[in-house]
């Protein structure tokens, strides 16, 4: 099997067992709290009194005409949008896979050497570090009904903040030099010293604890999701590409 | 297993192309995250909605 191959084959297979694991992990730890961030966000919609008592809420939450997007399509509650969440996940996790599989391709080949699960597991840490750790410190998970600032300069920010992370962490492992080492840790820095865009009131009833849950839930299953897919992309890669003819060690 | 010369040259010149094809394949993932993530689309973005919020990118 060639390398892109054993890549997209490997990232495809790791993809489906963490997306469905992380479905399973988030369905009790996550999509609980956003459904019950919902309630709020329609309560506020509805321009009710602060607060809605539970049973006002289930009914609110069932009743998507009413909500802001109410004009696009989206799945109805239960089954159907539970089954778009787990395809989104599985999605996410090939994509993510692939970055993986292709770095395992990029270091075994120069190397002539195999990645291991265990190395696998670390470099899915350095992917929670850019991808979950870094945006986050600056722009935390955030429950449906808080304001937040415009969606596209949050999502510029985001990604510069992984870009400089993931760069920045390069720089520090893999090249191994003081020079490389200041370098690095100055753009690791540099979108925080910038700052994420924020608005400056910010006013939702969404309550503080059910956030700050949140917070905690998000980022130990992205923990989670990153040694998971470390250590199933290499595992699954190692033995797709080891039949590979432009690995043979020469 | 003993390897020949002539298994060599072959492999020297095919390690050349793994780069290209691991970036080929770093392109195309970064795609589907983005499209999965981050699309302005309503339709994608409600189909995603509760991942995008549990990965923590930014929504709404």
């Amino acid at each position: 099997m060639n390398t892109f191959r054993a890549i997209v084959f490997s990232s495809v297979i790791a993809g489906f067992v963490v997306g469905a694991i992380v479905t399973v992990i988030q369905h009790f730890g996550t999509v609980p709290l956003i459904l019950r961030a919902e309630l709020y966000e329609k309560a506020a919609h509805h321009d009710h009194a602060a607060t809605p008592d539970a049973r006002d809420g289930v009914a609110a939450a069932h009743s998507h005409e009413d909500h802001e997007h109410a004009e696009a399509w989206e799945p109805g509650d239960g089954f159907e949008r539970n089954a778009y969440t787990a395809a989104a996940n599985v999605l996410t996790a090939i994509g993510f896979a692939m970055l993986l599989a292709a770095i395992f391709a990029m270091r075994s080949g120069n190397a002539g050497g195999r990645i291991s699960w265990h190395e696998g597991m670390i470099w899915g840490l350095a992917g929670f570090a850019v991808f979950t750790l870094a945006p986050g410190l600056g722009l935390p998970p955030e429950l449906p009904g808080v304001p937040a600032a415009p969606l596209l300069s949050r999502q510029i920010w985001w990604v510069l903040a992984a870009a400089t992370t993931a760069g920045g962490l390069g720089l520090i492992f893999l090249r191994r030099s003081l020079p490389a080492s200041i370098a690095g840790l100055i753009l690791i820095v540099l979108p925080h010293v910038i700052g994420a865009p924020e608005l400056d009131h910010v006013e939702t009833n969404v309550p503080a604890a059910l956030s700050h849950q949140f917070v905690v839930a998000v980022t130990m299953t992205s923990l989670t999701f990153w040694f998971m897919l470390g250590g199933v992309t290499s595992a699954v890669f190692a033995r797709l590409d080891r039949d590979n003819p432009e690995t043979l060690p020469g | 297993m003993a390897h020949t010369e002539a298994t060599h040259l072959p492999v020297t010149a095919s390690r050349v192309s793994r780069l290209p094809q691991s970036l080929m394949a770093m392109m195309l993932g970064l795609f589907i995250v983005g499209f999965v993530g981050f699309s302005h689309i309503d339709v994608v973005h409600n189909a995603a909605h509760d991942v995008r919020h549990s990965n923590a990118f930014p929504c709404h």
